[in-house]
């Protein structure tokens, strides 16, 4: 098996199993320690760890220090990396030096825009766009070029990574956008998170009709819901998420007392879909602020113990 | 002004490739007094054109047109029924007036025929500098008249860098260095103060699509929107 960059979640991917990543938050301040308590909860439970970057653009530390943070506990991180901030120059060398320093798996997505964080008039720099950050990647690692055109003495053989939404409009072009990414070079896809399984259904069966699952990892991305409050503001203030008000009923169906573990529950019955849904090669659990609670979900889903391949 | 740059006709040429009847419309204001899209240009293009696809055995029907202002509905107004008779419409109005006519003949194809370089003013005939990116915070008070979000290459508020060079920019010797201009301006004025203090982060508010309507039509718009 000819591997593109040796990590954990390539191994497992192509070895067919079913894969298990998680998330972290990095934090809001210089604290080493903040990073290890969570990556504590993580450990041997996921295959790679996203670890987020700048995230609803909020400064936090930054995602390659984190990466290499986790790492050090002994998970793989999947590093994010957003246009937003840097232009193409930092962004290739920070691929660099993750790679150097032993970062295997990267993310490559937009961000959302500086508006929504704690420093809405900055300026954006987007100088390239998510595709665009695919393609110099899938460059400098298979081409062993620089996006400028210029050799790179030791190419960066990192798993590109790259998110779809199923769920953002108009549904028809979705699937176009994820066989561009996958045309620009991402091996893996992590999804937004499903609520609408009848979508995302039939956003996977178009998937598998144009070939694409044969191409390209995807990995469903699950948010267990930890209260009413959460899914609703989910449905109304996160663009392009889509929660049906069935979630949210069977939400309020439950004693007040269980509604977090009703979440969980809805979110491993997901799962239970996923396992068998011809096209979905993993699960991408983004527990926000609730990394505590991985190993439970991954117990209850019958994600444990992962694979050692 | 707004100053924009004819395309090169190859360009153009391979947009117009499939389209046999071709509506080119000039904008009077703007791209005219650049000599880039008035109504001589589209007549200069438009016989370019002709030729290149006579020459390629694929003959063109042009039509030629020039309204005042393309980035105003109400002369956009003027090319219905005209452009009914064409399968696209070649802009060479800048980005403004492109858009505006696509979104007024939604049916139509719309080309653009010029790229809109900057906003600039007139330095002779036919030669234009970059002077404002209308970043919406302006400090040319400031700055004695010199836009350092523009004319500086790094757009610095609080320079020169070390990488001035005898009063010219680093980028090049042809491209004086604003800072430095900014400096001497205020020193013969005796406003050196100006920039003695940290000049903060800019609140920048050109990041997203922006909306003006002046004050006194605001009324006028909600009552619109009801």
């Amino acid at each position: 098996m000819e591997l593109k960059s040796g990590s954990n979640l390539e191994k497992i991917l192509r070895a067919g199993q079913f894969a298990f990543t998680g998330e972290l938050g990095p934090p809001r301040g210089a604290n080493d320690a903040a990073v290890r308590e969570k990556a504590k909860f993580l450990r041997g439970v996921v295959d790679s760890v996203n670890i987020t970057d700048n995230q609803t653009a909020m400064v936090r530390m930054s995602s390659w220090a984190a990466s290499l943070i986790a790492l050090q506990e002994g998970l793989e991180p999947n590093y994010q990396m957003v246009c937003r901030d840097r232009n193409r120059l930092a962004m290739q060398s920070d691929v660099l030096g993750a790679y150097a320093l032993g970062i295997r798996n990267m993310l490559c997505l937009s961000g959302d825009h500086q508006q929504f964080g704690d420093h809405p008039r900055a300026k954006s720099v987007y100088d390239i766009d998510s595709m665009q950050l695919i393609q110099m990647v899938q460059g400098m690692r298979d081409g062993g070029k620089f996006q400028g055109g210029a050799d790179i003495e030791t190419p960066p053989r990192v798993f590109i990574g790259a998110a779809a939404n199923p769920f953002a409009d108009p549904f028809e072009w979705r699937v176009h956008r994820l066989a561009k990414k996958v045309k620009a070079g991402a091996d893996f896809i992590q999804t937004q998170c499903i609520y609408n399984m009848d979508k995302f259904r039939r956003w996977v069966q178009q998937a598998n009709d144009m070939g694409l699952t044969e191409k390209v990892f995807i990995l469903a991305g699950v948010t267990p819901m930890k209260s009413i409050g959460m899914a609703r503001y989910m449905k109304t203030k996160v663009p392009g998420m889509d929660v049906p008000d069935a979630i949210i009923k069977r939400l309020q169906g439950v004693d007040k007392k269980k509604v977090a573990d009703e979440g969980i529950q809805i979110a491993c019955e997901q799962i239970a879909e996923f396992k068998e849904m011809k096209g979905v090669a993993g699960v991408h659990l983004m527990a926000i602020e609730w990394e505590h609670k991985v190993p439970e979900i991954a117990e209850r889903a019958g994600m444990l113990p992962r694979p050692q391949v | 002004m707004i100053v924009a740059e004819r395309k090169p006709l190859e360009e153009i040429e391979s947009m117009l490739k499939g389209y046999r009847r071709v509506l080119t419309v000039g904008c009077g204001t703007c791209v005219a007094v650049c000599l880039a899209g008035g109504e001589k240009e589209v007549g200069i293009l438009n016989a370019e054109l002709q030729i290149a696809r006579k020459l390629d055995e694929n003959p063109i029907e042009l039509g030629a047109a020039c309204v005042e202002r393309q980035c105003d509905m109400e002369f956009l107004d003027e090319l219905q029924g005209m452009v009914d008779q064409y399968d696209a419409i070649l802009s060479m109005a800048c980005g403004a007036g492109v858009q505006f006519m696509a979104e007024r003949f939604e049916d139509v194809p719309v080309f653009p025929a010029v790229d809109t370089t900057f906003i600039g003013a007139n330095r002779d005939v036919g030669w234009y500098e970059e002077k404002c990116r209308a970043c919406g915070t302006c400090v040319l008070g400031m700055t004695a008249g010199i836009c350092p979000v523009t004319m500086c290459a790094k757009g610095l508020f609080n320079g020169p860098c070390g990488g001035t060079n005898n009063g010219y920019c680093e980028i090049g010797n042809d491209q004086p260095c604003a800072w430095y201009r900014i400096y001497e301006r205020l020193a013969r004025q005796g406003r050196l103060e100006q920039i003695m203090e940290i000049h903060p982060a800019n609140e920048w508010r050109n990041q997203t699509p922006r909306t003006l309507v002046q004050a006194a039509y605001r009324k006028r718009k909600e009552l619109a929107a009801s």
